[in-house]
C-alpha cells in the first residue's frame, strides 16, 4: 500500500490532479458548498479546449528543443471561420463543416512543415511566420462578420450527459486514443525517440523526417477541430477565439509533467493540469478578485510550477 | 609537419569560399529595406522627405528597441515572450505615475529591470526553459498592466514627449535614434571584450565556462539589459502616443522576433547582429507604410510581416545551401 502510494506520488502527473482537486476545495469551501458539482461540469467543459491544443502541443514540443507550434492560435482562428462559414447555420452540413476545419488545419500542418523543411529553420520561427499569414487569410476570409452555428451543433458542444458535457467524454475517449497513439504506436515511439536524441533516432533507423511532418499534420489537425467545436461552444466563429490557446496549450504541457526539452510525454497530466488551470480561475472568480490579480496568479502558478519542477541536466 | 600545412590551407580555402557567403548574408537584412524604401519611393515620391519619414519611422523606434531587447535574450539561447506585455506595462506606468509621483514611477520601473535579471538569474540556476518562465512573466504583466490602468487613458509626462518629438536639423529624429541605438549597441556587445564574452556564452557555454567565467553572471547580464531596453521601448512608445492602454505593446513580441531574424541573427548559437536587428524592426515597420501606398488591403499587413519573414529566411537557406549543408539530425 505505501509503496503504491509512493510510486503513485513519483508520476509527474499526480500534481496536477492534487492541484486541481486543491483550488476546487478551496473554492467551495468558500462559497460553503455551493455550487460545488457546477464548478466541475464548467470546468470539464472548458478544459476540453484546453486539452485538445494541449495533445497538439504536448507531441510538438516533445520531439525536442525548438519544436513548438506558434501558428495554434491563428489556425483556430481561422478554422473557427472556415466551420462557421461552410455550415452556413444548417444543421444538415455539419458535417462538412467540421471537415472543411479539419481540412484547413491540416492544410496549416502542412505548410508548417514545409517551411522548416524547405527552409531549414527552426520550428518556432516557421510557425510564427506562418501565424502572420494564417493570421491575414483569417482576416480577408472571414471579414469581421460573425456566423452563427448551426443550432444541432451548438446543443452538441454544450450538451450533458447526468451533468458531464458529452463533449468532454468524447474528448477523454479521444486523449485515450492520444495515450495509445503514443506508447503504443511506431509512430509514438518514433516521436519520443526523436525528442531524447534525434542523431540516434536517425541512425536507428527511424524515419526522422515523415515522423516530424506528421506531428505538424496533427497538430493543425487538432487546432482545426478545436476551431470548430470553440465557435460552437461560444456561439460564432471570431478571429481571436484562439488567442489565449497558445499559452494554455504550453502551460498544460508544464503543469501536466511533460518535458520541455523533449523526450517525454504525459498525456494523463494535460487533463489534471487543464483541470487545475480552469479551476484556479474559477476560484480565483469566486473569491471576487479583479481580472488583473488572475492574471498575475496564473503567471505566478506557471513559474512556480516549471520553477519547483526544475529543468534536466544539459546534455 | 605537412598534414598541419595542409590542414592550415584547407582552412583558408574554406574561410576563402566562406567570405562571399558570408557578405551575402550580411546585406542580406540592408538589401530588404531598401527594397522596401525603393518601393514607397517610387509609389510616393513625396513620402521620403524629412517630415514624411518623421512620420512612417517615428513609431519604429519602440520596436527597435524592443528588437534590440529580444536580441539580447536571444543571443544567450533563450527567448522572451513576454517582452510585449512588458512594454505595455512600461507604458502604463508611464502614463500613471511618471508625471504625477516621479519617484515612485522611477523605482517601479527599476524594479521591473530588478526583475528581468531575477527571471535571468531562475532561467539558468533551475535550469528552465525561457519560453515557459517569459511565458508565465507575459501574465504577470499583463495583470499588472491591467491593475494599473484598468482602461485606457494616462498622460505622458511632457519631457518623453519632448525628446520623442525633437526636431533634429536636416536628418529627421528616427533615423538619428536608430543609428545611434545602432552604434551603442554595436559596440557595447560586437566590439568589446566582455561582449565577446557575452556572445561566447551562447555560442558554446561549455568553454566560456571552462575559461573561468560565470555564466550565471553572462545570463543576468543579457536580461538585465533586455530589462533597460524594454523599459526605454515602453517609455519612447508612450512619448509618442502620449496616453497608454494595458494591451498597447502586444504586438511587440512578435515583432522583436521578427525583427532580430530579419536582421540576420541565427535562433542558436550567440550570432547576432545589433545593426542588423535595427535594420530589421525597421523594414517591419515600413512594410506596413508600403502596403498603404500599393493600396493592399490593410488585412494583409500582418501577412506581409510573415511573407517577408519568409523571403528573407529562403533566401538565407538559399545562401547556406551554396555550401556544404548540414541537416540538424544527421
Amino acid at each position: 500500500m505505501n509503496s503504491l502510494l509512493r510510486r503513485l506520488l513519483s508520476q509527474p502527473w499526480v500534481w496536477s490532479y492534487l492541484g486541481a482537486l486543491l483550488v476546487w476545495l478551496a473554492a467551495i469551501v468558500f462559497t460553503h458548498g455551493y455550487g460545488a458539482g457546477g464548478m466541475i461540469s464548467a470546468g470539464l467543459a472548458l478544459a476540453v479546449f484546453s486539452v485538445i491544443t494541449g495533445v497538439a502541443q504536448m507531441f510538438v514540443i516533445t520531439l525536442g528543443p525548438g519544436n513548438v507550434d506558434l501558428s495554434l492560435p491563428a489556425n483556430i482562428g481561422l478554422a473557427s471561420a472556415v466551420a462557421m462559414k461552410v455550415m452556413g447555420g444548417s444543421d444538415s452540413l455539419i458535417a462538412l463543416g467540421l471537415g472543411a476545419a479539419l481540412v484547413s488545419g491540416i492544410g496549416i500542418g502542412v505548410g508548417n512543415y514545409l517551411l522548416i523543411w524547405l527552409l531549414r529553420i527552426p520550428p518556432i520561427i516557421a510557425t510564427l511566420s506562418a501565424s502572420f499569414i494564417i493570421q491575414s487569410i483569417g482576416i480577408s476570409y472571414g471579414r469581421g462578420l460573425q456566423i452563427k452555428p448551426p443550432p444541432g451543433f451548438a446543443e452538441f458542444t454544450t450538451v450533458q450527459l447526468a451533468g458531464v458535457p458529452l463533449l468532454a467524454i468524447g474528448t477523454v475517449v479521444l486523449t485515450l486514443g492520444f495515450a495509445v497513439l503514443l506508447h503504443r504506436t511506431i509512430y509514438g515511439r518514433s516521436v519520443l525517440a526523436i525528442g531524447q536524441n534525434p542523431r540516434a533516432a536517425w541512425l536507428a533507423g527511424i524515419a526522422v523526417e515523415r515522423t516530424r511532418c506528421f506531428t505538424y499534420l496533427l497538430s493543425g489537425a487538432l487546432g482545426g477541430i478545436c476551431g470548430a467545436l470553440l465557435a460552437g461552444y461560444f456561439r460564432g466563429s471570431s478571429l481571436d477565439i484562439g488567442d489565449e490557446y497558445l499559452l494554455a496549450s504550453i502551460a498544460l504541457v508544464v503543469i501536466g509533467g511533460t518535458s520541455v526539452s523533449g523526450g517525454k510525454a504525459n498525456v494523463t497530466g494535460l487533463w489534471g493540469a487543464g483541470l487545475f488551470l480552469v479551476l484556479l480561475l474559477t476560484m480565483l472568480n469566486t473569491f471576487g478578485v479583479s481580472a488583473g490579480i488572475r492574471y498575475v496568479v496564473t503567471g505566478l502558478v506557471i513559474i512556480g510550477v516549471i520553477v519547483a519542477a526544475g529543468g534536466e541536466k544539459a546534455r | 609537419m605537412t598534414s598541419l600545412a595542409g590542414a592550415s590551407t584547407l582552412r583558408a580555402v574554406v574561410a576563402e569560399v566562406n567570405t562571399p557567403r558570408r557578405i551575402l548574408r550580411a546585406i542580406l537584412p540592408a538589401l530588404s529595406l531598401a527594397l522596401v524604401v525603393a518601393g514607397i519611393a517610387w509609389f510616393n515620391p513625396r513620402a521620403i522627405s524629412y517630415f514624411g519619414i518623421n512620420l512612417m519611422l517615428n513609431l519604429g523606434i519602440p520596436v527597435v528597441l524592443a528588437t534590440i531587447a529580444q536580441m539580447f535574450v536571444i543571443t544567450v539561447n533563450e527567448l522572451d515572450l513576454s517582452i510585449g506585455n512588458f512594454v505595455s506595462f512600461v507604458g502604463c506606468v508611464a502614463a500613471i505615475w511618471l508625471r504625477e509621483n516621479p519617484v515612485l514611477g522611477v523605482v517601479i520601473l527599476i524594479g521591473c529591470i530588478g526583475l528581468y535579471a531575477l527571471m535571468g538569474a531562475v532561467i539558468y540556476l533551475r535550469n528552465v526553459p525561457s519560453i515557459v518562465v517569459t511565458l508565465g512573466m507575459l501574465f504577470v504583466w499583463q495583470g499588472l498592466a491591467v491593475l494599473v490602468l484598468p482602461r485606457p487613458g494616462g498622460k505622458a509626462p511632457a519631457w518623453l514627449h519632448d525628446i520623442m518629438n525633437l526636431r533634429t536639423p536636416y536628418v529627421p529624429f528616427p533615423i538619428v535614434a536608430a543609428v545611434v541605438i545602432a552604434a551603442v549597441v554595436h559596440f557595447g556587445i560586437m566590439q568589446s571584450s566582455y561582449g565577446a564574452i557575452l556572445r561566447g556564452s551562447g555560442g558554446n557555454p561549455n568553454a566560456i565556462g571552462r575559461a573561468g567565467w560565470s555564466l550565471l553572471r553572462t545570463k543576468v547580464v543579457m536580461f538585465l539589459l533586455a530589462g533597460i531596453f524594454g523599459v526605454l521601448s515602453g517609455l519612447s512608445l508612450i512619448g509618442l502616443t502620449t496616453s497608454a492602454d494595458a494591451n498597447i505593446g502586444k504586438g511587440y513580441t512578435l515583432l522583436s522576433i521578427a525583427g532580430v531574424i530579419l536582421g540576420g541573427g541565427e535562433f542558436v548559437g550567440g550570432r547576432v547582429s545589433p545593426i542588423g536587428a535595427v535594420i530589421g524592426a525597421l523594414t517591419l515597420t515600413l512594410a506596413g507604410t508600403l502596403l498603404n501606398f500599393m493600396r493592399i488591403s490593410p488585412d494583409w499587413q500582418v501577412g506581409a510581416e510573415g511573407a517577408i519573414l519568409i523571403i528573407v529566411l529562403a533566401a538565407r537557406a538559399l545562401i547556406n545551401r551554396a555550401g556544404p549543408g548540414v541537416l540538424s539530425h544527421k
